[in-house]
C-alpha cells in the first residue's frame, strides 16, 4: 500500500512535467512575435516588439525557455494572464474553489439520485419503473451537455424566470467584493454563512442549481447502472432470504439489510466521479456563465493566452493525479478484498 | 462479425434501435450530396447563406429545418454535418488506432524498460481529462477542423495502446505462440502472424464503437470555438450559434427552438446510437454476462 501511494507520487511530477511540456513545445508553433504581443497592454509598445522578445528570450531554444517558465512556477509566478486580467495564480486562487463547490453539489445529486432510480430499478426489476430509470439514464447519458444546458437556460431561465445565469447576482456581488467582506476558505457557499449573509448564501446556492443540475443529468447514468447491479446482486443473497423468511416488511429487507451493502460500490464511484466532474464543468461553466476555473479555460484556450493555458492545464494535472490516488485509498479503505500494487 | 452477435443485437430491442439508428444515419452521410444539393463545390461542408441578415427563420418550404443565425441553413447543416460526423470519428479512431496499436505492440512485446516508459506516456495523457487536454491542444494548433482531429486523435490513443498492450500479453501465453516459436519462426513473424490477428478483434470493436464519443468532444470543441468555424456544417457549430438566441424574444421564450432542436436532435440520436450499440457490444464481448 505504501509503496503504491509512493510510486503513484512519484508519477506526480512526471506527469506534470509530461504535460506542461509538451504544451510548452506546442507554443513554440506561435512566432515570437505573436508570444510577445501578450506581454503587450499598450499599443505604443508595439515598436519596442524585438526588445520584448529579446527580453523574455522569445527565440532561446525550447528547454531554455521552458526551464526558465519552471523556475517561475517553482517561486510561485505562473506568469500573467491576459483573458482573466490578473496573475494565473491568483485566477486559479479565486476561480477553483468555485468549480470544487460546484462539484461537490452536483455528486451530492448524482448520489441522490443514482442511488434512488438505481434501487427502485433494481427492486421493480423489468416493470416499468425500471424501463423509465434507464430510459432516463441512457438518455441523459447521449445527451450532450451543451444541448441540455441551452434547453434548461430556455426553460428555467428564459420561460420560468426561476434561476439566472452567473455566479451570484449583482447585489450579492457587491456585499461579496465589499471590503468587510472576509474570506475565510475562499467556498462562497461557507463564507457567506461565516460573515452572516444568509441572503447572499441562499442567492449563491441558487446560482448552483442549473449547472450542478445539468452536470448531473450527464453523468449519473453510470451510477444509476452500477446501484442497480449492486442491489440486484445483494437481494439475490442468502441473508435477504434469511431477513425476508423472518418476516420482515420489504422496505425494511431492501433499505436496512441489501441497500446498505449495496452502496458500498457507489460511493466509490462516487470519489472517482468527483474528479471525473471537474474535467465535465468546463462546458457547463462556459454555458450558464459561472465563474469557475473550467469557464477560465476555456477562455484562456479562446484568447491563446499562453501563460493561462499553462497554468490552468497544471493544475488540472496535479489535481488529477492526486484525485486519483485518494479516490484508490478511499476504494481500499471502502473495500478492503482490494489491494494496491 | 458472426451471426451469433446479429441475432443478440436482434433479439434486444434497445440495441437494434441503435442499430437502425447508426444505419439511418449512415445512409444519410453516404447520400448527403443527393439530400442536399452542394452548394459550394470547393467545399461541400461550406453552408449556404441565404442572406445577410442575422436573425433565425422558422421552418419554411424553401428550409425545411428553418435557418440559424446570418440565414445559414439548418438542414443543409444537419445532413452534410452526419458525413463530417463520420469523417470525424472515422478518422480520428482509425489513426488512433493505428497509433494505439503501434506503441501497445511494441509495449507488449519488448516488455521490460520499453513497456514501463510506453506505458508512463499513456500516463500522462490520461493524467488530463480528455476534453480538456484536446481543447488545449486544439487552441495552440488553431481552430480548424483539422487540427480538432490532431488534438483528438493526441488523446484518444493511449486508450488503445492499453488494450492492446493487455491484449498480447494475454495472447503472448498461449501454446499456439510457444508452438510457433518452437518452430522456429522468429519475432517479428509470431507478432504479425500469429499474435495480433488473434489479439486484435476485441481492440477493434471497442475502438469502433467510440465513435460516438469521439464525435461527441468534437461537437464540444466546436461548440467552444476551438473547432469547426461559424458557416461549416458541424453540429457542435451550430449549436453554439444557436447559443445567442435561446431567450427568444419577449414574451416568446421559444421563438427559436429549431436553431437549438435540429442540430442538438441530430447529435442527441447520433450518440444515442452508438451508446446503445456499444451497450450491446460490451454485454456480447464480456463473457461473465449470459
Amino acid at each position: 500500500m505504501l509503496r503504491y501511494i509512493i510510486r503513484r507520487l512519484l508519477l506526480l511530477p512526471l506527469v506534470v512535467l509530461g504535460v506542461t511540456f509538451g504544451l510548452f513545445f506546442l507554443t513554440q508553433r506561435l512566432s515570437p512575435e505573436m508570444r510577445a504581443s501578450l506581454y503587450i497592454k499598450d499599443p505604443r509598445q508595439m515598436n519596442a516588439m524585438e526588445e520584448i522578445i529579446r527580453e523574455y528570450g522569445l527565440r532561446d531554444n525550447v528547454f531554455k525557455q521552458y526551464g526558465r517558465w519552471l523556475g517561475n512556477v517553482v517561486k510561485g509566478d505562473l506568469g500573467y494572464s491576459p483573458s482573466a486580467n490578473m496573475p494565473v495564480a491568483r485566477a486559479i486562487k479565486e476561480y477553483l474553489p468555485a468549480t470544487i463547490q460546484l462539484a461537490f453539489v452536483t455528486i451530492l445529486l448524482v448520489v441522490f439520485f443514482g442511488v434512488w432510480f438505481g434501487s427502485a430499478s433494481a427492486v421493480h426489476k423489468d416493470k416499468w419503473q425500471d424501463i423509465v430509470a434507464r430510459f432516463v439514464s441512457v438518455g441523459g447519458f447521449s445527451l450532450p451537455i451543451f444541448v441540455l444546458g441551452l434547453l434548461m437556460l430556455m426553460l428555467f431561465y428564459g420561460k420560468l424566470g426561476w434561476f439566472a445565469p452567473g455566479g451570484y447576482s449583482v447585489q450579492s456581488n457587491m456585499i461579496i467584493h465589499a471590503a468587510a467582506f472576509k474570506t475565510y476558505t475562499g467556498f462562497l457557499l461557507i463564507d457567506t454563512l461565516l460573515n452572516g449573509h444568509p441572503r447572499v448564501f441562499l442567492d449563491v446556492l441558487f446560482h448552483l442549481v442549473l449547472p450542478s443540475v445539468t452536470l448531473c443529468i450527464g453523468s449519473f447514468a453510470l451510477m444509476v447502472r452500477v446501484m442497480r447491479s449492486s442491489m440486484l446482486e445483494e437481494l439475490n443473497k442468502d441473508y435477504v432470504r434469511t431477513a425476508r423468511a423472518k418476516g420482515l416488511p420489504e422496505w425494511k429487507v431492501v433499505y436496512k439489510h441489501a441497500g446498505k451493502n449495496a452502496i458500498i460500490p457507489v460511493i466509490t464511484l462516487a470519489s472517482i466521479q468527483f474528479i471525473r466532474l471537474l474535467g465535465g464543468t468546463v462546458i457547463v461553466e462556459t454555458i450558464f456563465d459561472y465563474p469557475g476555473i473550467g469557464r477560465f479555460g476555456v477562455i484562456a484556450a479562446q484568447q491563446l493566452d499562453i501563460a493561462g493555458i499553462l497554468g490552468f492545464s497544471l493544475m488540472v494535472a496535479v489535481l488529477f493525479v492526486i484525485g486519483n490516488l485518494l479516490s484508490d485509498i478511499l476504494y481500499t479503505a471502502v473495500d478492503p478484498r482490494i489491494r494496491l500494487e | 462479425m458472426n451471426e451469433r452477435i446479429w441475432k443478440r443485437i436482434y433479439k434486444n430491442k434497445t440495441s437494434l434501435f441503435g442499430l437502425i439508428l447508426v444505419a439511418l444515419f449512415a445512409l444519410v452521410a453516404l447520400l448527403a450530396p443527393v439530400l442536399a444539393p452542394v452548394q459550394n463545390k470547393n467545399n461541400p461542408y461550406q453552408l449556404p447563406q441565404k442572406s445577410y441578415q442575422i436573425a433565425p427563420q422558422p421552418p419554411s418550404s424553401q428550409n425545411w429545418f428553418g435557418t440559424t443565425e446570418q440565414q445559414y441553413d439548418l438542414y443543409y447543416g444537419v445532413v452534410w454535418g452526419t458525413r463530417l460526423a463520420f469523417k470525424i470519428g472515422i478518422t480520428v479512431t482509425f489513426f488512433a488506432f493505428l497509433i494505439g496499436l503501434f506503441v501497445g505492440g511494441i509495449a507488449a512485446y519488448f516488455g521490460g524498460k520499453t513497456d514501463e516508459i510506453l506505458m508512463r506516456l499513456t500516463d500522462i495523457v490520461f493524467a488530463v481529462p480528455s476534453l480538456v487536454l484536446a481543447m488545449v491542444i486544439a487552441a495552440m494548433l488553431g481552430p480548424d477542423i483539422k487540427n480538432m482531429m490532431i488534438a483528438l486523435t493526441a488523446v484518444a490513443w493511449p486508450s488503445y495502446a492499453r488494450l492492446v498492450r493487455g491484449d498480447i500479453l494475454s495472447v503472448k501465453q498461449r501454446d499456439y505462440v510457444t508452438a510457433a516459436r518452437t518452430l522456429g519462426a522468429r519475432g517479428p513473424r509470431i507478432l504479425l502472424r500469429h499474435i495480433l490477428p488473434n489479439s486484435i478483434y476485441p481492440s477493434v470493436v471497442v475502438a469502433s464503437l467510440d465513435i460516438g464519443y469521439i464525435v461527441l468532444t468534437a461537437a464540444s470543441l466546436s461548440f467552444l470555438g476551438l473547432g469547426a468555424q461559424p458557416g461549416t456544417a458541424d453540429w457542435g457549430q451550430l449549436i453554439a450559434m444557436a447559443r445567442n438566441w435561446v431567450l427568444g424574444i419577449p414574451g416568446h421564450t421559444f421563438f427559436y427552438w429549431y436553431t437549438v432542436v435540429a442540430p442538438g436532435g441530430a447529435i442527441f440520436l447520433f450518440v444515442l446510437g452508438w451508446n446503445l450499440l456499444g451497450d450491446a457490444f460490451r454485454d456480447i464481448l464480456d463473457p461473465r454476462q449470459g
